[in-house]
């Protein structure tokens, strides 16, 4: 039956994608939740809570509360703690019970928009869907409220904005830099990166990048924004590998010429035969398997588990959301590429290669998550 | 390196002396922050005591998540399993079909079959009205030898009758059939930790001839089962008492609950009333006070001039240890709680009178992100949480009591004091680790 997992892990909730996307920004993001939801995050799914003190809070909804409509009580208390504690902005997210009883989160965040001066958005999350949307609705959100819309594309400058870059997808083990190293090293330089080992500020400079790099999808819906807003082209990809992250800052310096948009990690050949699988993220994965492909000329198949679009995947890709469709598509005696945790579905004569993601099993496997960006594949 | 936003909070967001402190709730209900302590236990760990059990839950996947990676840290994920809810789901009504089809569908995947299968249902099934007695009906009668067990996981209602927590001490014990009452068998209920053997409370229990069982000690459903036949339940966890009552309620046992106290004639009290259902004669608690004096003596020597600070997921009378200490010569300086528990009354009036300069803090209080950790006051803790609020790395590293009990347990706790004092312990590591004692263990 589809919806059940007899075992494996589930994917982190875009409640937690809000959050984890907002980090490092200086604002105040707040769960509307009874309970649960924060300690989730930052238990599981925040690597920087131990030594970074950003202001991830719940709202503590009571039965009584919900059941009554009592929003007062949220607008007063994100009121009161935004006036103590003086965030740069102020992120109001949803789940399960407030999607029920119809919370109406622009309202609230309009009321403590004016209420504190302070900048001020709700997203309609609701636990439901992935981080993938949580944290697309939320970098959009800061494109539309903080990007200096003054500013103008610099054709030509080689100034990139890195987008989609969450722990919940790169962990902490340095992919952030490592990026900003690569793009250096190929003629182009960070402008912003969305969200990791930046600020704000970066962001409200977005737009004078000449290219957007997406790293993950949930950067794809801003990206899509900022081309709309400032002309500025993007390409899809991470560069993974050596030779793959070579032909990605090709790709990004034709786009800067051109103008045009693409999606860098469509390579394998007409007619190639799956020899491994890669269960993840669409944009991830699929740079992964051209990364492959290009270092050891296998050639992979992705099974995307997470919301995507058909455009960032190849035809012989797959998108398999639950335990049941994901099963048949694994290959007795193939490699597969994925989270440990989706080990004990799969055959037991494949040739299991572990790729942790802190989106699907947290913090229990983090010191194994590499650092592939423009690095050997060692899996 | 830990990276500030913003300035210090104003102290009177995050501390109250005891001389201006309201009871129970010395603090205002506001937004929410989870320090990274996360050494209590949660319904998880607790339901996976049930022995030859297993767990489906029943929510969206952002309230599952931490179920989910509560089970693979500990271990048990192989008896851990779980329905997502999408919004159709919502939209349809189709709740009680996607908990039967959804239960059946897990069982019938398994490799085993599991005795017991634990189904938690969410805040949604109880908004939506779910008809649960409807889906219990279907399952029992569709899978007549597997033991149904109703739980929760609604966060919604902890403010609305028994929280979760207690809940779940409560139908840890449902699937327990009656059956004939043995007159020489005794169970201590609700703690999710093994009572020290070395406690007066089990020493008197197991050398007056009676059996003692607690869920901690069973390796089998059967075994399990047996804990019907005694005639004395004893709950010494607070969170566990409402269990207690209704599990000899149900079964026709006696219940006494007997906290772990830190006041010697409450000890006694306690022993006296538990000699008096056994029918056997009380120790001499005399040479056991004179250990407990010792032992708290040399943790006192041990401690020299630091202070020490208190969290309530230490031990369940935060206030009362507070006062205990202090009698012995302790500076007690800091607790953190959120509410007093009701227990505390008569300490915290105490501390009002003899110690206002006490300070309570909260733990949740969003102030409470940005208080200064650590600094030139140095700190012994007694809690994770108190650890890391006081940014100290001499803490006693226990939850919920501890399994100690009686003066054995203030012997234990003196112990473990002076150890802290002597022995510096990695709290970056320690406290995030989930389930303290549940035998699992994973931080990042």
């Amino acid at each position: 039956m589809k919806q059940t997992a007899s075992i494996i892990s589930v994917y982190t909730a875009d409640v937690s994608g809000v959050a984890s996307s907002l980090f490092e920004l200086g604002g105040m993001t707040v769960m509307h939740d009874a309970s649960g939801c924060n300690s989730t995050y930052n238990t599981h799914d925040e690597p920087r809570w131990y030594d970074h003190d950003s202001l991830v809070f719940i709202s503590a909804l009571t039965e009584m509360d919900a059941i009554m409509g009592n929003d007062e009580k949220l607008i007063s208390d994100v009121t009161d703690a935004a006036l103590q504690l003086r965030p740069r902005f102020v992120a109001i997210a949803g789940t399960p019970i407030p999607m029920m009883t119809g919370t109406d989160f622009e309202a609230v965040a309009r009321r403590v928009e004016k209420n504190t001066g302070i900048p001020c958005f709700g997203l309609k999350t609701n636990s439901m869907h992935s981080y993938l949307s949580g944290a697309s609705m939320a970098f959009e959100a800061l494109a539309e409220r903080f990007c200096d819309k003054k500013l103008f594309r610099e054709k030509g400058s080689g100034l990139v904005n890195v987008l989609g870059m969450t722990p919940l997808d790169f962990s902490v083990n340095g992919s952030d830099a490592s990026i900003k190293s690569w793009l250096s090293g190929s003629g182009f330089e960070a402008n912003s990166v969305w969200a990791m080992g930046g600020t704000l500020d970066d962001i409200i400079g977005a737009g004078r990048a000449d290219v957007n790099l997406v790293v993950s999808y949930d950067g794809l819906a801003t990206a899509r924004y900022l081309r709309e807003t400032f002309g500025t082209p993007y390409v899809v990809g991470v560069p993974l590998g050596t030779d793959f992250s070579d032909a990605l800052s090709e790709e990004l310096g034709r786009a800067s010429d051109t103008g045009e948009d693409s999606v860098s990690y469509d390579i394998r050949p007409d007619g190639w035969k799956p020899e491994a699988v890669i269960i993840g993220e669409s944009v991830y994965s699929g740079s992964l398997a051209a990364a492959k492909w290009l270092q050891d000329e296998i050639a992979a198949r992705v099974i995307c588990p997470l919301e995507t679009e058909s455009g960032l995947l190849s035809p012989s890709d797959a998108m398999a959301m639950d335990e049941e469709d994901i099963v048949p598509l694994l290959p007795a005696g193939g490699i597969i590429i994925a989270d440990p945790m989706y080990k004990p579905v799969c055959p037991e004569d494949c040739d299991f290669r572990a790729l942790p993601s802190e989106a699907f099993s947290g913090r229990i496997y983090r010191k194994e998550i590499l650092n592939f960006i423009n690095s050997e594949i060692k899996i | 390196m830990l990276e500030r936003i913003g300035q210090s909070p104003p102290e009177e967001l995050t501390s109250v002396r005891a001389r201006d402190a309201a009871f129970p709730s010395p603090f205002k209900s506001v937004l929410e922050y989870a320090p990274p302590a996360r050494g209590t236990w949660n319904i998880v760990h607790t339901g996976m005591l049930i022995p030859q059990s297993h767990q489906v839950f029943i929510c969206a996947d952002g309230c599952l998540r931490g179920v989910v990676l509560t089970a693979a840290e500990m271990g048990t994920i192989d008896r851990f399993s779980s329905v997502s809810i999408r919004e159709d789901n919502v939209l349809r009504g189709d709740m009680e079909e996607l908990i039967i089809d959804g239960t059946a569908d897990i069982i019938g995947k398994l490799p085993y079959k599991p005795r017991a299968v634990l189904i938690y249902t969410s805040c949604i099934h109880h908004f939506m009205a779910c008809d649960l007695p409807r889906v219990y009906r279907i399952l029992r009668e569709r899978f007549p030898d597997i033991e149904f067990v109703e739980c929760y996981m609604n966060p919604i209602m902890r403010k609305s009758g028994l929280t979760p927590d207690q809940l779940m001490r409560r139908q840890l014990y449902a699937p327990l059939k009656p059956r004939p009452i043995d007159g020489r068998a005794v169970n201590i209920v609700g703690n999710d930790l093994v009572t020290d053997d070395s406690s007066e409370l089990v020493r008197l229990i197991k050398e007056n001839g009676f059996k003692l069982r607690e869920i901690t000690r069973l390796k089998t459903y059967d075994e399990y089962q047996e804990m019907a036949e005694a005639f004395l339940n004893i709950s010494t966890f607070p969170a566990a008492r409402a269990g207690g009552d209704a599990l000899s309620q149900r079964l026709g046992q006696k219940h006494l609950y007997l906290p772990f106290a830190f006041d010697y004639s409450e000890v006694e009290d306690e022993y006296t009333a538990l000699a008096s259902v056994l029918g056997c004669a009380c120790p001499d608690f005399g040479p056991r006070i004179a250990e407990a004096e010792d032992a708290l003596q040399r943790a006192r020597a041990a401690v020299g001039g630091m202070s020490i600070a208190i969290d309530y997921t230490a031990v369940s009378r935060p206030v009362q240890l507070a006062k205990f200490l202090t009698e012995h010569g302790f500076a007690v300086t800091d607790i953190f709680l959120d509410a007093v528990p009701g227990e505390d009354k008569p300490s915290f009036d105490w501390a009002r009178e003899h110690l206002p300069e006490l300070k309570f803090h909260p733990t949740v209080h969003p102030a409470m992100r940005v208080r200064p950790r650590g600094g030139d006051e140095t700190f012994l803790a007694i809690g994770q949480k108190a650890a890391y609020f006081t940014g100290t790395d001499r803490f006693v590293n226990m939850v919920e009591d501890g399994g100690h009990h009686g003066c054995d347990g203030i012997v234990k706790l003196a112990e473990l004091i002076e150890d802290a004092a002597k022995v510096p312990k990695d709290a970056r590591s320690l406290i995030q680790m989930k389930g303290l004692g549940c035998g699992g263990g994973c931080c990042g």
